[in-house]
């Protein structure tokens, strides 16, 4: 265990990917199947010990310590494994089991037996390995390693090209005995999993700058729908819906599974769409991150997929294709497909890239965030590889907002004041419009810190009232309509973009400028 | 007569009113008397300071030599107004003192800042029995459990051992912690230059003057040294150095910060730290409870930190807890 949890202290502190990919692929070196194996899984969400949950480790935690400590704690460090892990008392001779065993005890272990073992296994083991054990029960290892950056570094380690990897990963299952062999010149394992998912292809941002240098013959045109990426795969009668990060979200869109009566993979944008009419974001996040999709929810909104490309059809791969004409078979595939869930994304016609500027600042539908400019002879290439597509991004809406309150942050920004509540003017009072905890460099969050422990009006546990005399100038990229929020509307990814020391909170916007950039159907 | 007659809060600091003085003031005063010479407690300004010797030259180092109008040395009990005043060590930074106030027969020890754990830059702390203890509670939490420093600088040295090319740049505040981290990487074993940064040159040489060995110490900022001579040494500068353009000179710069924050793993990662230090000069929960356990007061008033936590355990403990809630204290000290 004490591998494993150096592991995760030296991936927690090191910032650069580089070194990242160095320390995984001296593990994977260093250390033996199976327990590299479950060490790979732990990185990439796949070990499957999902019965440990966080009001069980606090239970645990307040037979050994006073609730209150322990909560005050908690809320000081901002993070449950690490307060236990610090708080729990420490043994005198600590331990050193192996992961394997650790994993295998818990993965064994039925729901009863569970917190005896959990907490003999706290008793024995050090600080910095009690935190990696909860990390691992507890299945958030959260070290800056995603699951894509775990599977290239399994690549580099054995020398083998990441895109290969990514298409047999589905097919795996932990501890990757055969993934290892792979990598260490073994034979390559088969595809054994149908409907694979295939890394997707991803874009560079631009703007009008960006593209002067470029000619627009050489491209095709199309609207950035504001859904989620996602690819559709069906093969021999196995339908899976993916994110763009490959996470299998199948089970949240059963209605859009039901119509994959096709062979091949689609590469598309998932919205909500009632007949010709897209919804805005805010619809499809009802539906995100579930395991199932109550039936009420799948008639009110149901999902469709707006259709940009094709990888496979009918068991061919076209990804080497140059995309005007995989854009063909395309069109000639989507002909068979169920109207009301799957429908083309149309191209643009754009002779100059003046025309598009002026297509992206007048879009004819809210739901669109922008343009995609895709070179006519790029083949689907996995990854961000610049130069074959481009996004241009539609501006950003601006309010002047006046701060109101501000929490603790957890995670990165745990002790500092960094979660900041805003409002605008509804009359004489100000009514809140919004959270936003990022977009502020960390000089401006040292700033705002002292800015709200300077201004305390009041405090409810880690939330603190200030008062009112900071503008800040909010971000933000849509406007929905609310009920859960007083004031009616509810943002979308609002960030601090600037803090305006230079305006009176009495001249912040009102409410009713917010209201007039709702969308016109929602006002 | 009540503890409060002889010491309570204002909103220029903690106030003596039959001695008329100050103790760490926020504000300026006319009589001020300075446990040790961390800004947040040792201001200019006031219109006489009574203070160790090293603390009086402390802050005439960092303030220059008019930081007050007068000033007279703490040595041995002394009568203020008829209060007994006296300056016990207090084991946190050169010349930090406890203040103990005896008035008709009722102590109060105001013990500044304080750290149990021997420190070769001052004197051990001591116990100066009390009533009331006043006392900070800046790692007042059961998750702070401070390691013993000397294994945080075996992981210092094993890290230069694995990454012989890159600068290890770590970071420490000016007074106090600077200089024990040197001291610490001396008692370690580590006889080349340590590199220090010109914020940390005066007071390193006043720690010199008064006897602590630093050992052979290089200003970072000579000219005739190239990136490729900085790779594999130690400098040791200020936190906030690093985010100026001063660390590009810097071989492949490894940024290191000793602090007790550094406990947690969120702190480090915010400021960007690689090799965090769990190296602190305050009591850690341990300490501070077994301290009040042995002083065993009547009282025990809490200037600033996790005061609720502190609370907490007194209510456990049944002990008479106080929150001073004073102003102008950092809720979460640099440290
Ligand atoms: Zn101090
Ligand atoms: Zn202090």
């Amino acid at each position: 265990m004490k591998a494993f949890a150096d592991l995760l202290e030296r991936l927690a502190f090191t910032p650069a990917r580089n070194g990242k990919l160095r320390l995984l692929r001296d593990y994977f070196a260093a250390r033996p199947d199976p327990e590299r194996g479950y060490a790979l899984a732990a990185l990439t969400g796949d070990l499957g010990l999902r019965t440990v949950t966080p009001s069980l480790l606090r239970a645990l935690a307040v037979e050994r310590v006073d609730a209150e400590l322990f909560a005050l704690s908690y809320d000081f460090v901002g993070d449950l494994a690490e307060t236990m892990a610090l708080i729990w008392p420490e043994p005198d001779a600590p331990s050193d089991p192996g992961l394997t065993d650790l994993v295998e005890e818990l993965a064994g272990a039925g729901k009863a037996r569970l917190p005896g073992i959990i907490t003999s296994r706290l008793d024995e083991l050090g600080q910095s390995e009690r935190y990696a054990y909860l990390k691992l029960a507890t299945g958030a290892l959260r070290v800056g390693v995603s699951a894509r950056l775990a599977r290239v570094a399994v690549a580099e380690f054995g020398g083998l090209d990441v895109a290969a990897v990514e298409e047999v990963w589905h097919g795996l299952t932990p501890p990757y005995r055969d993934l290892f062999a792979w990598a260490q010149g073994g034979a390559k394992p088969e595809s054994a999993a149908l409907a694979p998912f295939r890394p997707v292809m991803l874009s560079t941002a631009t703007d009008a700058e960006g593209l002067a240098s470029l000619d627009p013959a050489d491209f095709v045109c199309e609207w950035k729908w504001d859904g989620i990426r996602v690819q559709a795969v069906s093969d021999g009668g196995v339908r899976r819906l993916y994110s763009r990060t490959g996470e299998d979200i199948s089970a949240a869109f059963p209605d859009l599974i039901d119509t994959m009566a096709f062979e091949g993979a689609l590469d598309g944008e998932l919205l909500v769409r009632r007949g010709p009419e897209v919804a805005p974001f805010g619809d499809l996040q009802k539906r995100l991150n579930r395991k199932t999709a109550p039936k009420s929810l799948l008639s009110s909104h149901p999902a469709g997929l707006r259709i940009y490309d094709i990888l496979v059809a009918s068991g061919q791969d076209l990804r080497s294709l140059a995309y005007t004409e995989r854009r063909k078979r395309l069109e000639d595939f989507a002909a068979s497909l169920d109207r009301d869930r799957f429908d083309l994304s149309p191209l643009l016609h754009v002779g100059t890239w003046e025309d598009l500027a002026r297509l992206r600042a007048e879009p004819p539908d809210p739901v669109i965030e922008g343009v995609m400019i895709k070179r006519r002879d790029s083949p689907y290439l996995a990854g961000r590889i610049r130069g074959h597509w481009f996004k241009w991004k539609r501006d950003p809406m601006v309010i002047d907002a006046v701060l109101m309150t501000a929490q603790r942050g957890h995670g990165k920004r745990s002790g500092y004041y960094s979660d900041y509540g805003f409002g605008v003017w509804d009359g004489d009072r100000l009514v809140p419009v919004g959270k936003a905890y990022f977009g502020f460099t960390d000089e401006e969050l040292v700033e705002l810190d002292r800015y709200v422990r300077q201004n305390t009006t009041d405090r409810f546990g880690p939330v603190r009232a200030v008062a009112p005399g900071l503008v800040l100038e909010i971000a933000f990229e849509g406007l929905n309509r609310s009920a859960r929020h007083k004031s009616g509307v509810a943002m979308r990814f609002p960030r601090i973009s600037r803090i305006r020391r230079d305006k009176p909170a009495e001249e912040a916007d009102r409410i009713e400028s917010l209201r007039a950039l709702l969308p016109s159907e929602a006002r | 007569m009540r503890f409060d007659d002889l010491l309570h809060p204002t909103p220029q600091g903690l106030y003596c009113p039959p001695g008329d003085f100050f103790i760490d003031p926020v504000a300026p005063v006319p009589r001020a008397l300075v446990t040790h010479g961390h800004a947040d407690h040792a201001r200019a300004g006031h219109g006489a300071v009574m203070a160790t010797a090293q603390t009086l030259d402390i802050m005439a180092i960092r303030y220059g030599k008019d930081f007050t109008g007068t000033r007279q040395l703490a040595e041995g009990p002394v009568e203020v107004n008829g209060v007994r005043v006296t300056f016990g060590p207090a084991g946190h930074v050169l010349g930090s003192a406890q203040i103990g106030l005896e008035h008709r027969g009722m102590r109060i020890t105001v013990s500044g800042d304080y750290c149990r754990h021997p420190n070769p830059a001052c004197a051990p702390w001591e116990p100066l029995p009390c009533d009331v203890f006043v006392t900070e509670a800046t790692f007042a939490l059961p998750v702070f459990r401070h390691p013993a420093p000397e294994g945080e600088v075996d992981r210092l040295l094993t890290s230069l051992a694995a990454f012989p090319d890159r600068t290890h740049m770590i970071g420490a505040y000016a007074l106090g912690k600077a200089q024990r981290v040197i001291a610490l990487i001396r008692a370690a074993g580590w006889d080349r230059p340590i590199y220090i940064h010109g914020a940390l040159e005066a007071l390193c040489r006043y720690h010199v003057e008064q006897g602590v060995d630093l050992g052979d110490l290089r200003p970072a900022t000579g000219k005739d040294l190239t990136r490729a001579d900085y790779a594999g040494q130690i400098v040791i500068a200020p936190p906030s150095a690093f985010n100026s353009p001063w660390v590009r000179r810097f071989a492949d710069p490894l940024i290191g910060f000793a602090s007790g924050w550094m406990q947690i793993r969120n702190r480090a990662k915010a400021r960007g730290v690689e090799l965090p230090l769990v190296i602190s000069d305050h009591v850690d929960w341990p300490d501070l409870t077994r301290t009040v356990e042995e002083l065993a007061p009547e009282e025990v008033w809490i200037t600033h930190g996790r005061e609720d936590a502190l609370l907490r355990w007194c209510e456990m403990t049944q002990r008479v807890g106080r929150p001073l809630r004073l102003v102008g204290y950092e809720d979460e000290v640099p440290e």
